[in-house]
């Protein structure tokens, strides 16, 4: 490269004879790029972003509506679940009060027959401890005379009975 | 000169950086000077420019999906970011130049990238093309602002707020510094690009003559050439950002 | 060497006017640090003022993108 020829070792900068050169190919490339962006690139751009601007703020809205639409269907919910649950709690409610009545009347039922049974049994139970009471003295009366008269002594009845009932009755005691 | 700076190179022992080669303006089409219609690089770069903008931009977002696609997204990230500064910066009755701050943020934006390429030529580091940007600006905006307020927008000079005694001081340093605003603006872009890529340069170069520790200049310009896209970037956005604040002071002058 | 006076001074030059980088490292770093530090006492308020952030950092640079113009005029062009 001939230095001289190209101004090489001197600044390119202040080479002032291609100064109306450059000045012209700037002023056709920033005409044109202008042009360009200003009749194509940048109103499309704009439009784009504009046009989403609002794509976005009406789903926004939407989104806004169908936010409340679901609060109050989960309201709407939340309240026949409550309702279902006051339903369910006073049906089990009235079960058990029913059971409660059945069962009560069912135990009363059974308390008046065990009373009944039991009664009828400890008066079996007396019954039989006084026949036996009964068939105690009359052996022991009859056993006593036996023996008195084994003894060779005219056996009293009267006297035989009174002894019997007292010894009874002491061992009783 | 010329000849002084070529024997040093060659005596010092093959150092034969030249750093600012890759800003020269060449005719692509064969003969040697630059006329006024003359097709030079700064052409073909400048025309791949415009269609990357028209590729990212116009061909991104032909879907018109509500639901974009990556590449309808970075369209649409790029357009929103830019929308947002001027909305943010300006005001809201600056929307209406929107179309032409979004035109300079991409034309400079591409310009500064596809100058990273390797070989590529970076229209935005010369020091023609970017003065042309900020003058345009600087120009629009005070056309504007007197358009707009009339003799009123020299009160912009005139700060209120400050005691009296001091006004005058004020308003010289403010009317200077308005006046600087092309300067730093367009040099500030123009050599932003010069530097990155000089110093891209300059180390490739060390690349070359040190052999087998050519490794160290290359790991040096990978982290030069991701620190070059940063400041693309962040050099695209303050040019965008400055736009958006003198267009602001031409359009509410009375802060 | 070869050369003479006006090249040696222009070179000389050059890197004076590098001095003027380390000023605008400084601003650069001043204006980030301040930042960081208003940030981290108000981080709710630190989005809105990247911007900010931004031209600041871009005023304090473009003083040192400038003394580096110069050290390249004065290397290539005087």
């Amino acid at each position: 490269m001939d230095a001289e020829a190209t101004g090489g070792a001197g600044m390119p900068q202040l080479e002032f004879s291609t100064f109306p050169n450059q000045i012209l190919w700037l002023v056709v490339a920033l005409v044109v790029l202008y042009l360009i962006l200003s009749r194509v690139a940048l109103p499309r751009i704009g439009s784009v972003l504009a046009e989403r601007t609002g794509t976005i703020a009406n789903d926004i809205a939407a989104a806004e509506t169908y936010k409340m639409q679901a609060a109050e269907a989960e309201a709407a919910y939340h309240k026949a679940l409550e309702d279902a649950r006051a339903a369910a709690a006073k049906v089990i409610e009235e079960a058990r009060a029913d059971i409660q009545k059945d069962l009560d009347i069912a135990i009363a039922k059974a308390d008046a027959e065990i009373a009944a049974r039991s009664a009828e049994s400890e008066r079996r139970i007396g019954e039989i401890r006084d026949s036996a009471m009964e068939a105690v003295t009359v052996v022991a009366k009859d056993a006593t005379k036996d023996i008195v008269t084994a003894f060779g002594v005219k056996a009293d009845a009267r006297s035989v009975t009174a002894a019997v009932n007292a010894r009874i009755k002491g061992g009783a005691a | 000169m010329i000849e002084g700076k070529r024997i040093v190179a060659e005596e010092t022992g093959g150092f034969a950086i030249y750093p600012m080669e890759q800003f020269i303006v060449r005719p692509l089409l064969g003969g040697d000077t630059v006329g006024l219609f003359t097709i030079t690089n700064v052409t073909l770069w400048m025309a791949l420019t415009v269609l990357a903008v028209s590729a990212v931009l116009v061909f991104g977002s032909r879907g018109r999906a509500l639901v974009p696609t990556r590449s309808q997204s970075i369209a649409e990230v790029l357009y929103s970011f830019i929308y947002k500064m001027v909305e943010d910066v300006a005001g809201h009755d600056g929307v209406k130049y929107f179309p032409y701050i979004m035109t300079l943020f991409m034309f400079i934006l591409f310009s500064n990238l596809l100058g990273l390429i390797p070989w590529a030529f970076t229209t935005t580091s010369h020091i023609a093309v970017t003065a042309v940007l900020a003058l345009a600006v600087f120009i629009s905006v005070t056309v504007l602002g007197f358009v707009l307020h009339g003799a009123s927008f020299l009160r912009l000079f005139w700060i209120s707020s400050a005691p009296l005694a001091l006004r005058p001081v004020l308003a010289l340093i403010e009317i200077i510094s308005y006046f600087v605003r092309p300067l730093s603006h367009s040099i500030r872009l123009a050599g932003n690009m010069m530097a990155g890529h000089a110093v891209v340069k300059v180390f490739a170069g060390f690349a070359g003559a040190l052999g087998i520790f050519g490794i160290l200049p290359i790991v040096a310009v990978t982290a030069v050439y991701g620190l070059e896209l940063l400041v693309s970037v962040i050099q695209a956005y303050v040019f965008t950002i400055l736009t958006c604040v003198y267009l602001r002071d031409a359009l509410h002058p009375h802060h | 060497m070869t050369g003479d006076i006006v090249q040696m001074g222009a070179y000389i030059g050059a890197g004076l006017a590098c001095m003027g980088m380390g000023g605008a490292a400084i601003g650069v770093g001043n204006v980030a640090g301040n930042f960081l530090s208003g940030a981290l006492r108000n981080p709710s308020a630190a989005p809105g003022q990247t911007a900010m952030l931004f031209i600041g950092i871009a005023f304090a640079e473009a003083l040192g993108i400038f003394s580096f113009l110069v050290a390249l005029l004065l290397m290539f062009a005087v």
